[in-house]
């Protein structure tokens, strides 16, 4: 196969909120960019946003960053990293700002300042009462958020590769990188994207999981091709179950519905987050009310006739609240659910939703690894933003709304960034001779390969042990019973057969590479679970009940390369802020 | 469950054939998507797009029963069988159910689809009142899955002059914004014979939106706006 060659100032790989958000401010300083995508941009999974995006406007009461900040580092249950933390909530109302500004069509008040909502996790003052501080457009705000991204690209000219399939990094002996390999998934071509920059920002992975809710396209293609070119990938075991997930179907149905006064029954009828979180309710963080209802369920509280889900309540909003703040929950109660929320409660479960962890950055989205100078040595030519990269601000748990915030916040900063490397490295680095060369053998093995594994049974297997393995709850021996059935699925997954032999939209090949992504991220999430040895945020052991920060308050960082583990320090030292030390977390 | 496939690949076939797959449910798949993935474990080569599998990404918009719908929220205890699936009507197929939409964006991207205000922007959000802000609903929600225009026998003949009903409602969408300055502008771009005033109302882009949508109202409105410039 040949392989075409092209030369950019820089390739930005994803075109959800953090491609989108870098790449305008890429386009808009009139630098050759190429944007990958391997969907049209607005069908990237920020489209399915609902909730809202959190910043300390104070539109609907006081509100400071300070307090955003306080939230945002106890629902990481420490583990966040204080400087890119305070940066996120800093800069989170100029950035909100921003969107209003380009158009977004964000809810109102009655003097026509951008409504708010409360969120879980989200409080006043410290932790004492719930506050609003979610901007939303009804329970639509991704859609909002990545149309208003998109249409503004538009405007300034922004160069799309829609349907085109980053493969792998390319980099030169002394790791710099110089851009990627990728398919143009209508004619099966590869190509290499040569550039002074590349930027990933190819989202989340949640597809290792059987029930999420996640999109078909979170494979992890950012993270097992990171993992490929020899970087290590940190935090991978915490995991977020979102609290509320459709009952079988795996659909969201947003935190928002909580926010606007709706709340959470078991069986017996009973509200069963008082019990848990007196003061946040069915306001606490995410890890805390999924952890609730697991419990409720499994000591026989579920209701159904498998009493395996607990109910969402929100009929007493009324009609019209329903309609105005939560029109798309209301549909897909229906549809997914067979319920009209107006008159009968949603049946859900924790569904997995979020992966904390990713390619190590910095605040500034350089991506950085253990090197020669300390353990965050940057890599030269390598930036990462959004779910896909880990700064870290959501440390072992993230805040509802805080995503959206991480995409156009560091999709701004790591766009800036960029620019000012670019101006300093003018020259394109030489290619190596075999630059490529990995991607079209791996291809070609793929493409004739004869009596190998079938790929959905390899994925479906993948599924069901990281589902039953490392769940909500984890176990000593469920752990590591998982660690090596994921690594036998590892081996089969190299194994891949694919019957289709077309080029043009060969969807068999496309979801092949894309599983090879999904199996780093799922050895990954597994052995790193499976070796830290407390319980933090969403990673719940049962024989080590409690946080260590003595030993624990670190972290893991995996390597494909021997599947093995290292770990690095947390910044607990804010840029201008005191700091806060870790605490018993109660809500 | 019995369902029929339009199947196309250019490196094999000389033209488009039918194709019917007999597959087996379980209790868990309820939407007409569950079954499509079902179809592609017992035959790799059918090809087609789809993600968020919710209605809100617009990937897996296909004619299903002669009508356009999204695949992912259409119920399969709702279907006749066989079921029967084609491309999107007027497009060019490029492969099984994947039409090639560059013309449908090509029409989107005509109508400049942002916000365009040129005051110096103020410090804090621009405000809007809340009825304001709701003249917005029922346009912004659009996913661009291109069911209507593809069942509109005007953008059938005209794609490349006609906007479609698509863009037609975004082009109201900003309109409609008390924060856009650009609506004579907006207006007279499509004062003419095709972009806008191929409409004839026949609806049927009303009757296929997934999302409840409405763009006969929407070309309507700007129609009346023209009324209003001329008077
Ligand atoms: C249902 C749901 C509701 C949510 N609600 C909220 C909320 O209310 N508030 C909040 O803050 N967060 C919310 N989240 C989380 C948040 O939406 C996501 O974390 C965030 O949108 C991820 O954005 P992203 O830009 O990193 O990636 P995505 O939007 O997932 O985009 C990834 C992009 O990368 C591209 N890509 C991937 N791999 C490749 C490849 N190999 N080659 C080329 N391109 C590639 C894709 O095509 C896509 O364009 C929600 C998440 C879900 C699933
Ligand atoms: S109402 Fe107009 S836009 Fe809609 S289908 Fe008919 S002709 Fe097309
Ligand atoms: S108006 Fe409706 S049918 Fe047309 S593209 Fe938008 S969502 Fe799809
Ligand atoms: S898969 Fe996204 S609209 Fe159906």
């Amino acid at each position: 196969m040949a392989i075409s060659r092209r030369q950019y100032d820089a390739v930005v790989v994803g075109a959800g909120g953090a491609g989108l958000r870098a790449a305008l401010q890429l386009a808009e300083a009139g630098l050759k960019v190429a944007v990958l995508s391997k969907v049209f941009p607005t069908r990237s999974h920020t489209v399915a946003a609902q909730g809202g995006i959190g910043a300390a406007l104070g539109n609907m009461g006081e509100d400071s960053w300070l307090w955003h900040m306080y939230d945002t580092v106890k629902g990481s249950d420490y583990l966040g990293d204080q400087d890119a933390i305070e940066f996120l909530c800093r800069e989170a109302p100029q950035a909100i700002i921003e969107l209003e500004h380009f158009g977004m069509p964000f809810d109102r008040n009655d003097d026509g300042t951008i409504y708010q909502r409360p969120f879980g996790g989200h409080s006043s003052n410290f932790g004492e009462k719930p506050v609003q501080r979610s901007c939303c457009a009804a329970d639509r705000s991704g859609h909002a958020m990545l149309h208003t991204l998109y249409q503004r690209n538009v405007r300034a000219n922004t160069q799309f590769y829609v349907e085109w399939m980053a493969l792998d990094l390319v980099r030169d002996a002394h790791g710099n990188v110089l851009g990627v390999t990728a398919m143009e998934m209508e004619t099966g071509e590869i190509s290499i994207l040569q550039a002074r920059a590349t930027l990933f920002a190819t989202g989340g992975a949640g597809r290792i999981y059987a029930s999420t809710t996640n999109a078909f396209i979170n494979t992890g293609d950012g993270l097992g091709i990171a993992a490929r070119a020899g970087l290590p990938l940190e935090d991978m075991e915490f995991w977020q179950f979102h609290p509320t997930g459709v009952a079988g179907a795996g659909v969201l149905i947003t935190e928002g519905v909580r926010g606007e006064g709706g709340y959470l029954l078991n069986k017996d009828g009973e509200r069963f987050m008082e019990r848990y979180a007196p003061n946040m309710k069915d306001l606490a963080s995410r890890d805390v009310v999924a952890r609730a209802m697991a419990t409720e369920i499994k000591e026989g509280r579920g209701a159904g006739k498998e009493a395996d889900h607990v109910l969402l309540k929100l009929d007493h909003l009324g009609l019209e609240t329903i309609e105005k703040r939560l029109p798309g929950i209301r549909e897909i109660a229906r549809k997914f659910a067979n319920v009209d929320p107006v008159r009968d409660p949603i049946p859900v479960v924790p569904t997995v939703h979020y992966q904390m962890g990713g390619i190590p950055t910095n605040y500034y989205g350089e991506v950085v690894v253990p090197g020669a100078d300390g353990p965050n040595t940057i890599v030269s030519g390598f930036y990462a933003a959004g779910e896909v990269a880990c700064a870290s601000v959501h440390g072992a748990n993230r805040l509802g709304t805080n995503s959206l915030t991480d995409l156009v916040v560091f999709g701004k900063a790591t766009g800036n960034r960029v620019i000012e490397f670019l101006k300093k490295n003018p020259g394109q680095r030489a290619l190596p001779a075999d630059a490529g060369d990995d991607t079209l053998a791996r291809i070609n093995r793929l493409d004739t390969r004869k009596g190998g594994e079938d790929p959905a049974q390899v994925a479906r297997d993948m599924r069901r042990t990281m589902q039953f393995h490392c769940g909500v709850f984890r176990f000593p021996d469920t752990l590591t019973e998982g660690v090596a059935k994921i690594r036998e699925v590892y081996e089969r997954a190299q194994n891949l057969e694919i019957k289709d032999k077309s080029r043009v939209f060969n969807t068999a090949r496309i979801e092949a590479l894309e599983l090879l992504n999904l199996i780093e991220v799922a050895r990954a999430t597994m052995v790193s679970a499976e070796a830290r040895k407390e319980s933090r945020g969403a990673h719940d052991r049962a024989d080590f009940h409690e946080r260590n920060d003595v030993e624990w308050l670190k972290h893991s960082l995996w390597y494909r390369e021997g599947d093995r583990l290292d770990y690095k320090g947390v910044t607990l030292k804010p840029l201008t802020a005191e700091s806060f030390e870790p605490k018993a977390r109660v809500y | 469950m019995k369902i029929r496939i339009q199947r196309y690949d250019p490196d094999h076939d000389a033209k488009p054939y039918m194709k019917e797959y007999d597959v087996q449910l379980e209790p868990s798949d309820r939407m007409l998507l569950d079954a499509l993935v079902r179809v592609k474990e017992m035959d790799d080569s059918f090809s087609f797009r789809r993600s968020c599998r919710e209605g809100v990404c617009g990937s897996d918009a296909m004619n299903i029963n002669g009508k356009n719908g999204l695949a992912c929220v259409t119920k399969v205890a709702d279907l006749k069988e066989p079921v029967e699936l084609r491309p999107l009507p007027g497009l060019p197929v490029i492969r099984d159910l994947y039409v090639d939409m560059s013309q449908f964006f090509k029409q989107y991207h005509s109508i400049k689809p942002y916000l365009i205000n040129n005051d110096p922007a103020p410090q804090l959000e621009r405000l809007q009142s809340p009825e304001d802000r709701a003249e917005l609903d029922g346009l912004y929600e659009c996913i661009l899955c291109a069911c209507c225009s593809t069942s509109c026998p005007s953008f059938w003949w005209n794609p490349d002059k006609f906007v479609g009903p698509a863009g037609l409602l975004q082009a109201y969408r900003f309109i409609a914004d008390t924060r856009d300055q650009a609506t004579e502008a907006r207006l007279d771009d499509l004062e003419d014979p095709y972009r806008l005033f191929r409409c004839h109302t026949i609806m049927n882009c009303v009757d296929v939106c997934p999302k409840s949508l409405n763009p006969t109202k929407a070309i309507g409105k700007i129609k009346d706006l023209m009324l209003k410039r001329v008077v």
